[in-house]
Parts: C-alpha cells; structure tokens; sequence
C-alpha cells in the first residue's frame, strides 16, 4: 500500500508527544505529514521553532494555496481551519469553530478524507475533548489507515480514547509504537514494487 | 484511478470510490444549478469547504445524497435561501487582528488624513463587525466626518443584519477584549447601547456607512476607493477567482491606496504583485504603486 499523506491531530499534553514523536522520525521520512495542534488564537507558532531545533524532519506552517510537498511537515495556522482539497493543496477558513476548536481537527481529517481517499493515515494522540471522532471515522469510511495513540499512554487519553470507541481504528499504539510503524510504512513506500 | 490495490483489505472501498467521484460531478451540478437558475456563481469557490458546508445542510434537513438536495434546489426556493445562506456567511469579530489595527493606525491613516474625503470599501462585510471597527478607528482619529464606507455583501440576508448593528453581548465581550488590545482610545462601551442580552451600535457610527449589495464574482467597480478592506473572504475562493477580484481591487483603488488582505492571505503568488508595495508585510497590507 502507498501512502500519500500522514495527518495528526493533536491537543493537550501534544508539545511533549510530538517532541518524542518527530524527534524519532529520520531526515529522509518522505511521506508528507500535517500536524493539528488546538492552539490559542493569538498564538504566534513560536512552537514551530522550538519544534524544528528538536527534529530531523522540516516543519513549517501551511500556507493558503499551497501545493502539499513530499519530506515535509505542515503545521495549521492558529485561528483558521485548515482544509485539504482534492488537488492536493492547503485552504483556510474562518468558518464557525467545531468542537470548540479552529483549528479543528475534525475538519482537517475530513477534508484530508476526501481528498486522498485510501491513501491516508490518520493519527490521534492525546488530547482532553473529542475533536478528531468523526474525522478518524471519515478516514476509516474513505478507506484510510487509522492509528490512536493508546490512551493509557497519553498525557491526556480522552481524545484517543473518543476515537477509538466510536472507531474500529487500526492500531492503537504508543508514540514508540506509533514512530517505529510510520518508520517501517515509509520504508515500504520507498521499496521498489 | 489505482485505488484497486486496497480492495483486500477493504471491500468497500471501490464502490465508496466511485460514489465519491459522483460525488464531485454531483457538487458542480449543483453549483452549475445555483448559477444558471439563481444566478448564485460558487462555481470558482474552494471545493472542500463547499463541501463541508453542503454536508452540514444536509444533516441539517436530514438529506441522505447529493441528489436530494439538488431536487430541492430545483423546486423550493425557501431551501435556496437557506442553502445560500450557509454557503456565504463568515464569521467576522470586531477589531479581529488586533495588531492590524493597530498598523493601520500607524502606517495607513496618516496618508489618509492628507484626503479632503476619504472612500473605505469591506468587500464582503458579512454581519458588519470590520465595518464598525472601522468607523470606531476613523471616529477616534476625527476623520469620520470625511468619510464614506461602502460595505458590501453578495448575501442581502447579512447585509440587512450588518445594518441592524445588533450584537449579543457574549460576542461584545470578545470585540471588548480585541478592541483593548488594538490599543483604542475610549472605552469600548461608549459605543453601544446594551440591555441583558444584545448591544446596538451608535447611531453615529452608522451614518457614513453605505450598506449595499454587491456579489465580487459577478459584479464590476461601483467606485474609486483610498482603502479597501478584505480580510478572509479571498480564501474561501480558487485561484482563478481570486485573480479575477484582485484585478477589481486593483481598478478600484486610486494611485497609492491601499489594499488590506487577512493574515494568511497574500498577494506573492499573484499576477498583481509587482504592482503594490507591501505597507507593512506582517499585516497584509499593500500599497497601490503610482
């Protein structure tokens, strides 16, 4: 199976998931991932930085319009929803919140669902609402692979917990578990077929 | 499509494929429908967030696919209005980006001053909140009486609320806080009226403001402008549309006006760039060259 995308929700307790996680990922991961972060609408992305100084892999956030890129991580922009089109590019809007949230990660996965379909893996790490059920159960629908982080590992396991009762998810893991299986997955991408 | 090679894992998924694919046709069906019978042009608009928004219709009325709802466009115009207006309202606060504001106190409204008047068109104005905080800026700078602001919305729904200038006071509390941070002058409250549930704006701030439909998809210049403000409306379209309405600021602005886009938006990947100057980079706003 070829995976084209890799998108990330992730909410309370996710600055020291996604140290462990992407500091784990090597420089050569080339699955395009999209990061969801509920964060404060005057929120300067400073974390993005801090982000970047820890890890291989190269973050930024996600324009408007812009075209999504193998090898590269995309962050949402703090009070937009970040949205995926079919094209394969980035659009933002100040619609309404969901689930309390803009960014919201069910919007996110939603569209990202829609847009690639079976080639997608959706991730939920830990987090303390539901943000990101109905967006795991959209992936799941279209045929994506779905992942929850195992809530007893998380900082906060509501949100992985949400999804996986409303969800049949594929794997529930540890952010250890979670790494070493995109790891092995980006890998098979890359073998000759 | 190579979607083929998942059907072990998931037997489904080809056949939810194809209804995906119908889908899509489906959904320019519909806007081709809402064009040519109401003359409603979406056509250009980014389509996952069409989608998204039709998709909550849909649960809304309890539709189950996309062929109900285009039935029902066909032959009830009450569900027209409906659907039009949850395909065009956007949320809007006022003073939203304080700093903006705050900028074009700084960089914008000492050229304004040197106007004997002064034009302002809010395309797209939704509900009206950057309009008032527009008329809050220009009063607190004593320009208000040489001023006109046109504010305009394809959605008559809106504009007659926008009008209105009723605002819950959970939503004032919000403004209240924007408005403090942009560093205003007086305090927010010497601006509205509240009972236990709503404020209404002053009087005195609705009396330059032009209220006035105007659809920036199909509709041409209505007037010269010194500023033009369109913050978040730009990104609900493609690429192709929004090149067209930036050829439309661009012929409505005077030599040296200035054009004030939202802060994801920018001006860098399209055909107009190499003909502003970037007033200040971080707040989006430019500078229409002489």
């Amino acid at each position: 199976m070829q995976y084209e995308a890799i998108v990330i929700g992730v909410s309370s307790g996710g600055m020291n998931a996604m140290n462990i996680l992407f500091s784990r990922l090597p420089k050569e991961f080339s699955i395009p991932i999209v990061l969801l972060q509920h964060i404060g609408p005057h929120s300067d992305n400073l974390w993005i930085k801090i982000l970047n100084n820890k890890t291989n892999v190269v973050i930024k956030e996600a324009d408007e319009k812009e075209k999504i890129e193998k090898g590269r991580v995309y962050v949402s922009p703090p009070n937009y929803h970040l949205l995926i089109e079919k094209n394969k590019t980035f659009s933002l809007s100040i619609d309404a919140r969901v689930n309390y949230a803009r960014p919201s990660i069910d919007v996110l996965f939603e569209s990202a669902a829609e847009a690639y379909k079976s080639k997608l893996i959706g991730i939920i790490l830990t987090g303390s609402n539901s943000d990101g059920t109905n967006g795991m159960k959209r992936i799941k629908e279209c045929g994506g692979l779905t992942i929850a982080q195992d809530p007893e590992t998380a900082e906060s396991g509501y949100m992985p917990a949400s999804a996986i009762a409303a969800v049949k998810v594929d794997h529930i893991l540890s952010l250890q578990g979670i790494s070493d299986l995109l790891i092995k997955i980006a890998k098979e991408n890359n073998a000759p077929l | 499509m190579s979607e083929k090679t998942n059907s072990e894992d998931n037997p489904g998924i080809t056949r939810d494929t194809i209804k995906e694919e119908k889908d899509g046709d489906k959904l320019r069906e519909l806007l081709e429908t809402l064009y040519q019978q109401y003359g409603y042009d979406f056509r250009e608009y980014s389509e996952a967030h069409l989608q998204r928004r039709i998709r909550n219709v849909m649960i809304l009325s309890g539709m189950q696919d996309m062929s109900e709802i285009q039935s029902k466009v066909l032959n009830d115009a009450g569900f027209v209005s409906k659907l039009l207006h949850n395909l065009s309202i956007t949320v809007t606060e006022m003073f939203r980006d304080p700093g903006f504001y705050k900028s074009l106190r700084e960089n914008v409204i000492p050229v304004l001053k040197t106007y004997p008047f002064i034009k302002i068109w809010h395309a797209g104005c939704s509900t009206g909140e950057e309009a008032y905080s527009m008329s809050i800026l220009m009063q607190e700078e004593g320009l208000y009486d040489r001023t006109t602001i046109y504010a305009t919305d394809f959605n008559q729904q809106v504009v007659n609320r926008a009008k209105e200038g009723i605002f819950s006071n959970a939503l004032i509390k919000e403004y209240t806080a924007n408005y403090q941070l942009f560093g205003g002058r007086a305090s927010f409250s010497d601006y509205y009226t509240a009972d236990q549930n709503n404020a209404i704006m002053n009087q005195s701030l609705k009396k330059n403001i032009v209220w006035a439909n105007h659809n920036l998809v199909t509709d041409s210049v209505f007037a010269e402008v010194n500023l033009i403000v369109c913050r978040n409306v730009l990104i609900y379209f493609n690429k192709g549309l929004q090149n067209k309405v930036h050829d439309l600021f661009y012929n409505s602005l005077v030599s040296g006006g200035f054009l004030c886009l939202g802060s994801k938006e920018s001006l860098q990947f399209t055909e107009l760039h190499s003909k502003y100057s970037e007033a200040d980079r971080k707040n989006r706003i430019y500078k229409k060259k002489y």
